[in-house]
């Protein structure tokens, strides 16, 4: 079936070699990241995890949220999501290959990464979210992949299949709590021991992810011609919407405990993020961004005028998946650090080399999503003609 | 070359590599590697010591720095001058940065000038080797929280785990960051997790670790928490004394003085 990822247009071609470009580049800084060490990163002795780790959480969320599609689909039998389950499910293949990457980028000794299942360590999340998420990746594509190709040949998918897929569902919440797990259990982290963590990255994934998967319709009607239909798209923009105001809802809560109770250490962390902390304020403005970014594409989602034309839809849902990549992919990480176990206020700045390392990282997940997607669409398109 | 042969020389081979191995045994002085044997004078059994250290912060002098000294040149712990490549695993720190979570309202300026020493609380219940997924790090049949640098993947989990800040990375070649190498301790690679090892290297010898031994005002007492007849336990009886965040339930196994 991958044949008919070799099949394409020139812009196809132009699209791919632009993605290769962005690996290659990633690749040149990640070697140098080898050789150098990890300081060639912003991170450093009080801030010790950054924008790889803080990736990896937020792209958690994206491969999550593919339950949003199944669940309907093969739960509730909703006939409307049809042509959008298999963008889904890839889109978690895809999401799920990033994190791992991010986490691999992330690490000083990747060479030793087999360490963790030479020396299983049932008590370290780690060893945990490693299970789940190579779990999660195997599951989504051999579902997928089967019930495409059972398309393909027009016969009926075959049963061992459904098992699997229902495995799926329970699953997806896994990865994400027990990616909150790693956060939530730490002493001392005062930002992240918090019990509302793994619901709260539920809902956030739920909405960003559910966003990101409308956009991933949007871009594929645009460029195949293959439209998943504005039925499913409408429903998904419903699902965001109260994902979002839950996850609104539950940074709320976290205020309320913080502040209300006036316990020092409960409130330093979003005191910093939010307002500055002696004077060290470099997130601030990024986090009231995220704020204003998700009210205000709920304040689109929830008119249901505006949520149904597709220029509004387009403008909440990059609104609601760039507030929660701020809210989780920066600042949950980040202001975690903040201040460290000994005081001290470290503010992180991003260094060319870690961006580069990020955006190909980024590259590849577009391009294993760009290659399964145009066999899908390719598949699907032969079966309607 | 025929089976016979093949035979021969497997056997002969397995045979020569066992003479070497029990000549080793017999004879210590033709092993490869040396062991130290008073490490084996006493069969190790989990739980029985808890080595521990008690700092008298009023015998700690404001400029001194022979403990950090001594510990950082015994454990080639490199130097980078900045704060981001930092690698330490005893430093001084003020009051309001060693206890946080410490009532410092109206205390008297002599004990919030004074500088205070940090190190690895060996925790009892460490937090870092729970998050360790590698049991690269790991708490000892004698309570030392240790170290595997060559198992460590260096996924910095236990740096987020600890609430002490006492673990540092070696975000690059630390050999650079050496000036007079020590031959005392194994130098570490780019890319692993390190800490205080409460000097595991030289109690084996029997001796007190560095930091102890260098400290001109002997503010430091290293022993058994777990022997009621040892001087830490009889100090620790008879003075009031503190530990670091014990509202996290760590159970730190470094004690201060006031």
């Amino acid at each position: 079936m991958i044949e008919k990822a070799l099949k394409g247009s020139r812009n196809y071609w132009l699209w791919i070699g632009l993605l290769l470009l962005g690996i290659g580049a990633g690749s040149v800084a990640f070697s140098r990241q080898m050789w150098e060490g990890l300081t060639v990163t912003g991170m450093g002795r009080d801030v010790s995890w950054g924008l790889y780790i803080a990736q990896f959480t937020f792209l958690v969320g994206v491969a999550a949220s593919a339950v949003m599609v199944v669940i309907p689909y093969y739960l509730h039998n909703r006939k409307e999501f049809a042509k959008t389950v298999i963008v889904g499910e890839f889109m978690a293949v895809a999401a799920t290959l990033m994190c791992m990457l991010f986490i691999l980028a992330d690490m000083g000794r990747p060479d030793r990464v087999l360490n963790v299942l030479l020396y299983p360590s049932p008590h370290a999340m780690v060893f945990w979210d490693v299970m789940v998420l190579n779990g999660y990746l195997l599951i989504n594509f051999v579902s997928a992949w089967t019930v495409l190709g059972a398309e393909r040949k027009g016969v009926p998918t075959p049963k061992w299949v459904k098992p699997i897929i229902y495995l799926s569902i329970p699953w997806a919440f896994s990865i994400h709590t027990v990616t909150a797990f790693l956060y939530a259990g730490l002493p001392g982290r005062h930002l992240w021991l918090t019990a509302v963590l793994a619901p709260r990255f539920l809902a956030s994934a739920f909405a960003a992810g559910t966003s990101l998967l409308i956009l991933v319709t949007l871009v594929l009607k645009k460029t195949t011609g293959f439209d998943a239909g504005n039925e499913a798209r409408q429903k998904l923009a419903v699902l965001a919407t109260y994902a979002g105001i839950a996850n609104f809802f539950m940074i709320g809560t976290e205020f309320f405990t913080a502040f209300y109770s006036n316990v020092p250490a409960h409130m330093h962390g979003l005191q910093y993020l939010f307002f500055g902390l002696h004077g060290k304020s470099n997130l601030v403005p990024w986090m009231w961004l995220s704020l204003l970014l998700g009210f205000g594409a709920l304040g689109i989602l929830l008119n249901p005028k505006l949520r149904q034309t597709s220029k509004w839809l387009v403008a909440a849902c990059v609104g609601m998946v760039s507030s929660i990549w701020i809210d989780k992919g920066v600042g949950l990480v980040l202001g975690g650090f903040v201040p460290s176990p000994l005081e001290e206020i470290t503010e992180y700045g991003v260094t060319l080399t870690e961006l580069t390392v990020t955006l190909g990282i980024w590259a590849v997940g577009m391009l294993v999503l760009t290659l399964l997607l145009k066999v899908a669409v390719t598949v699907k398109k032969e079966q309607e003609a | 070359m025929n089976e016979d042969r093949r035979s021969f020389i497997k056997k002969a081979g397995i045979g020569i590599l066992a003479g070497i191995g029990s000549a080793a045994g017999l004879f210590p002085a033709l092993s490869l590697e040396k062991t130290v044997f008073p490490a084996w004078d006493e069969k190790p059994e989990p739980g029985k010591h808890r080595w521990g250290m008690l700092i008298d912060t009023r015998k700690c002098s404001g400029n001194c720095r022979e403990c950090v000294a001594a510990c950082h040149f015994t454990h080639n712990v490199p130097d980078f001058g900045n704060r981001k490549d930092e690698v330490k695993w005893i430093w001084k720190s003020a009051y309001e940065k060693v206890f946080p979570t410490a009532s410092n309202q109206f205390q008297s300026p002599e004990v919030t000038e004074r500088p205070y020493v940090a190190l690895c609380n060996h925790c009892a219940e460490p937090p870092c080797t729970k998050a360790c997924p590698t049991e690269a790090t790991f708490r000892r049949w004698d309570g030392i929280v240790s170290m595997d640098y060559h198992r460590c993947i260096g996924c910095r989990f236990c740096m987020a785990a600890c609430p002490y800040g006492s673990r540092s990375f070696n975000w690059r070649d630390p050999r650079e960051g050496i000036k007079l190498a020590s031959t005392e301790y194994p130098t570490r690679m780019q890319g692993v997790v390190e800490k205080c090892n409460f000097c595991s290297e030289r109690l084996v010898k029997g001796l007190d670790p560095a930091c102890v031994e260098a400290c001109p005002e002997q503010a430091l007492v290293f022993g058994d928490l777990n022997d009621p007849s040892s001087e830490i336990r009889k100090l620790l009886e008879s003075s009031e004394t503190m530990q670091r965040k014990p509202e996290l339930g760590t159970k730190p196994s470094v004690f201060y003085i006031i």
